[in-house]
């Protein structure tokens, strides 16, 4: 790995505990690793593993106990607190397993919120959020409201406003979790397309070995830790094809 | 072996040269299931000797005459049997992998998650290679007997992956070391 470049994303050391006493849970107990740009890394586990305390950590949603999380680079422990709600808006896309995208918004206002928020034009956020749907497929009915679209659908659309305005990195947290297999496995296909299609780092957490099988990389997490991984593909998306935030 | 049945099943279509027999079963089993020549005659020796083929010499214009195989009543009926009878895992799949693992929990939990999570492991990176060739399959033509193959290996991949996650479960609640004469 070349340590000279920024990687996308990178845990060093991270723990994260949470209560106090002898109710305290170690959720993360010493996680390091590394994602270079355009990666997919896929991490699985058990219940309880840690998986989703690390993608709150790396979505700056939370801070870590003890250790680093450096997102291109940066220090997230450095950041104060208006840095780090525009790097969730600009640098880091998040999707969950339901629940993205707001009833009361249509599919484009969605898309182009985080934009907006961002103090771009209504005009300049729409064609952005537009061009984002139709990277995932979705070209039709734009203006209408999620409850119009099935669930894969609304997947994408949460796909489409986690990648708007060139995002490096999108964390994924079981984002197939509420859809059937056929549905989960053309979400999943998109996902995958974005590191070679846009240079995103992509971390995707999921217990279906055949979603974890389109990753680069599979990590394993056992008790906070990090208990093994497959080997990383040769081939990723070289820096050139990183997109700048 | 289900060489004779495979067999059988293409004689139903019409008669075939032993030869033609062979190429035709390699191409319906998507490749996977390579015969010799030797394989083939032996197997229609038998077929012939318990009546469910029958067997004439085709005299061609030049040199001896080739045999030519062609299904019998009984043969058709042993078939159907066959068609309906429910497949036996004799031994079941990935025999090695369960025995790996209860020999492992013998040993001790510590021991038995190691190698469980070293499986896994190989197991995840058989199933990656398997996607990346079926991303480089998917734009070449390939046949379905081929593409349903790639696809029972990754489903067997799978099953195994999904019984590896229930042992680190049963294990994670079982004691520290369960090694009859001490630690492991």
């Amino acid at each position: 790995m070349d340590e000279t470049t920024s990687a996308a994303l990178e845990l060093i050391d991270v723990v994260k505990g949470f209560g106090s006493g002898s109710t305290a849970v170690r959720a993360l107990n010493g996680v390091s690793l590394r994602i270079e740009p355009g990666e997919l890394v896929a991490v699985m586990g058990p219940s309880g593993c840690g998986k989703s305390t690390l993608l709150h950590l790396a979505g700056a949603m939370d801070e870590p106990s003890a250790g680093r999380v450096l997102v291109q680079g940066r220090d997230l422990g450095d950041l104060g607190v208006t840095e780090r709600a525009t790097l969730r808006r600009t640098v880091v896309g998040y999707v969950f397993q339901r629940l993205n995208l707001l009833a009361s918004l249509t599919a484009v206002e969605n898309v182009a919120l985080p934009l907006e928020l961002d103090g771009a034009g209504v005009r300049q956020a729409r064609r952005r959020a537009v061009d984002a749907l139709g990277a995932v497929g979705i070209t039709e009915s734009i203006d209408r409201y999620p409850d119009d679209f099935s669930g894969g659908e609304q997947q994408r659309i949460a796909i489409a406003r986690a990648i708007v305005g060139e995002r490096a990195v999108l964390l994924a947290d079981e984002p197939t979790g509420a859809l059937d297999t056929a549905t989960g496995d053309g979400v999943i296909e998109l996902i995958a397309s974005l590191p070679e299609r846009f240079g995103t780092a992509v971390v995707l957490v999921t217990h279906e070995p055949r979603f974890a099988s389109w990753a680069d990389r599979v990590v394993f997490m056992r008790d906070g830790r990090i208990v093994d991984q497959t080997s990383p593909l040769v081939g990723i998306a070289p820096m050139s094809a990183a997109v700048a935030p | 072996m289900a060489v004779r049945e495979g067999l059988l099943a293409l004689l139903q279509e019409g008669p075939r040269h032993g030869y033609q027999l062979k190429t035709e079963f390699e191409a319906a089993t998507g490749g996977v299931w390579p015969l010799n020549v030797g394989q083939v005659y032996t197997t229609l020796d038998r077929l012939e000797r318990d009546g469910l083929v029958g067997v004439r010499v085709q005299h061609g214009d030049d040199g001896p005459g080739q045999k030519v195989y062609a299904i019998t009543t009984d043969g058709t009926a042993a078939l159907g049997e066959w068609w309906d009878a429910v497949p036996s895992e004799d031994p079941p799949p990935r025999d090695e992998l369960m025995l790996k693992v209860l020999m492992a929990i013998d040993r001790g939990r510590d021991h038995a998650m190691r190698v469980v999570t070293h499986q896994r492991t190989v197991l995840t990176s058989l199933l990656q290679a398997k996607r990346r060739e079926r991303k480089v399959a998917a734009a070449a033509e390939i046949s379905l007997a081929e593409r349903l193959v790639t696809e029972a290996l990754v489903a067997r991949a799978e099953a195994d992956l999904r019984w590896l996650d229930v042992c680190e479960s049963q294990l994670q609640s079982q004691p520290a070391s369960r090694r009859k004469n001490g630690g492991s």
